[in-house]
């Protein structure tokens, strides 16, 4: 019984990170688009999109990264490879993210092409991150 | 990747760790210009604002300098009239909003180096009735303007750059107060207005103003539709109000000046940023008509700018280099011809005024600089005039704007961040000989009844 509800709100845990990183992701991923607009047209508001959709995803891979890291460390069961790669990609998230950012402050043209690539890895990451946090290896527990 | 120059960029940067100093600003027809770099963020040093308290600005020795007026409301420009009285035009307009996440954080941070004193939107009128160099009458000679900018006196006709309109006023010596609401002479563009300021020169015949008008932008980043009538400067027809772009390619024009004698339109332009701490130079130029400047496609000529898309490899070809670089970042905003009355080592040349960078570590500017001039050209180092604005530890007490020269022998400048008027003569003048004649008028306390005050 007491292990049925440990398991219960360690799966309740563990939601608020799949849906923080369920959101993240789609903003990473709309901003590598907006990115492949603005590079295709020259339009600057595409450029002004990706720049305000990285930040939301910023918002929300901040948060989750500072979820993940209090489940690992809060949790035992968490310290396992699963959960451990999970805290990493966030952290390759958060940092390349706040470097994208500051790419994207930069004016007009200049954000390109270096602004595009980051974008194409963040978002990658950003997928693998939740692909990760709602697989079989990671919710294990709950088997 | 970016730039082909990335990797002299790189060891620029390596080089720029080991010393404080990002290697020294450029002056001159042919300024050197590094290679474009970029941090990851742009280096910003925000003047911290403090008091005069008993602080004067330095002057030269044999030069004295006074405040003739404080607590303005933003003072910008200014204007000598006939009579030796000092039109002030005072206000802050802009307002673009914020596109981007770094709109927000850089606005913030760069308020911090500013007044937060309420934009004036007037004209004061300041008056030494006695020539004893105590600007003792002060009154509003125009009210509700629109963030006024540029000022130019033709004829009896006083012409005033609001930040949305040119506008006029019929001028009477010795008038303290504008005897009826302003004309409009054209609208001016407004939109966005991210670069607000319309600076203002008048021909020496009366027929034409020339307003110098900002881009929208620091380079395209509001996209090129905003530019649409940007970074130029308009030749408008003083009867009819007919414009048609005088010169393009001006980033942003901010001080328009007639040169004695010759007649020509002289300009001080501020150049784009992000692209290192000695890129771009700002610029004092003769303003060439049909001359194109290269914003946004290019720079000091034709050095391509990579962040502009599409390119524009035609207009690049046709770009004028401008004439003498006043180094990158100083922030040039007030320019005056000088004259003899100035003293020797000021007769011939321009006064320039430098608000100061924000974007450059150690930061430039915050002084006024005198260019010399040989045979109506730019000839030699600038020369600091005013200076002790700001302290090496980042206290800054001033920042100035607009300059005008007083004929009579006096140099004016006004200060945005602490709201003064400050007035530079030679010592050895006695005060009497400096403003010979003047007109019986009356202190403005007692301004003459005028018929429709507004």
């Amino acid at each position: 019984m007491a292990a049925r509800a440990g398991r219960r709100t360690a799966a309740g845990f563990h939601l608020y990170h799949v849906v923080l990183l369920a959101c993240a992701a789609p903003l990473f991923l709309g901003g590598l688009l907006s990115d492949l607009a603005y590079a295709r047209t020259y339009e600057i508001q595409w450029l002004n999109f990706a720049a305000w959709l990285i930040a939301g995803g910023m918002v929300f891979a901040g948060i989750a990264l500072v979820w993940s890291l209090l489940e690992v460390l809060l949790r035992r069961e968490a310290r396992r490879r699963g959960p451990l790669v999970g805290l990493l990609l966030l952290l390759a998230i958060f940092i390349l993210g706040l470097l994208n950012s500051f790419m994207h402050a930069r004016d007009a043209w200049g954000a390109m092409p270096a602004g595009l690539i980051m974008s194409v890895v963040v978002a990658a990451l950003a997928m693998a991150a939740v692909w990760l946090s709602v697989s079989g290896d990671r919710i294990g527990a709950a088997a | 990747m970016r730039r082909a120059s990335l990797l002299p960029a790189v060891a620029a940067g390596v080089l720029l760790a080991g010393c404080s100093d990002p290697a020294p600003e450029r002056y001159g027809p042919n300024p050197q210009l590094p290679a474009q770099q970029r941090g990851l963020l742009p280096s910003m040093e925000i003047a911290k604002p403090a008091p005069w308290g008993d602080r004067r600005p330095i002057v030269p020795q044999g030069y004295v300098v006074t405040a003739i007026a404080t607590d303005l409301g933003i003072p910008r420009q200014t204007l000598v009239l006939p009579n030796g009285d000092i039109l002030v035009a005072e206000g802050r307009g802009g307002g673009a909003p914020a596109l981007r996440p770094k709109d927000i954080i850089a606005n913030f941070i760069k308020a911090k180096g500013t007044t937060s004193v309420k934009s004036g939107d007037r004209l004061t009128l300041l008056r030494d009735a006695d020539g004893d160099g105590v600007y003792e009458g002060r009154s509003v000679f125009a009210e509700n303007l629109n963030a006024p900018y540029g000022l130019a006196l033709a004829g009896d006709l006083l012409y005033v750059a609001n930040q949305d309109a040119l506008v006029r006023f019929n001028y009477v010596e010795g008038q303290t107060r504008a005897s009826a609401p302003p004309i409009k002479v054209a609208d001016l563009p407004a939109q966005i207005n991210h670069h607000w300021t319309k600076a203002l020169a008048a021909s020496p015949d009366g027929r034409f103003l020339y307003v110098g008008i900002g881009s929208n932008s620091n380079i395209t980043e509001r996209g090129m539709p905003a530019e649409a009538d940007r970074a130029m400067v308009w030749q408008v027809d003083a009867a009819t109000g007919a414009h048609r772009p005088f010169a393009t390619g001006l980033r942003n024009p901010t001080a328009l000046a007639i040169q004695p004698g010759s007649g020509q339109l002289w300009a001080v332009v501020n150049e784009r940023d992000e692209l290192g701490p000695n890129l771009v130079p700002d610029y004092l130029t003769f303003v060439r008509e049909g001359g194109f400047y290269g914003w946004p496609y290019s720079y000091w000529g034709q050095t391509v700018d990579p962040r502009v898309r599409p390119q524009d490899p035609q207009k690049v070809a046709s770009a004028i280099r401008p004439d003498y670089s006043l180094g990158s970042h100083v922030a040039a905003l007030g320019l005056a011809f000088s004259t003899p009355a100035m003293g020797p080592q000021f007769a011939e040349g321009v006064f320039v005024g430098q608000h100061g960078s924000w974007n450059r570590n150690p930061p430039v500017g915050y002084k006024v600089v005198f260019v010399p001039f040989r045979n109506g050209r730019p000839a030699g180092q600038p020369v600091d005039v005013v200076t002790g604005f700001r302290e090496s530890n980042g206290v800054t007490r001033g920042r100035p704007v607009g300059v005008t020269v007083d004929p009579r022998g006096a140099l004016i400048v006004a200060d945005d961040l602490s709201n003064t008027v400050w007035r530079v003569t030679p010592a050895r003048r006695s005060p009497a000989a400096e403003a010979p004649s003047r007109p019986t008028a009356a202190p403005t306390g007692n301004a003459p009844p005028s018929a429709t005050p507004y």
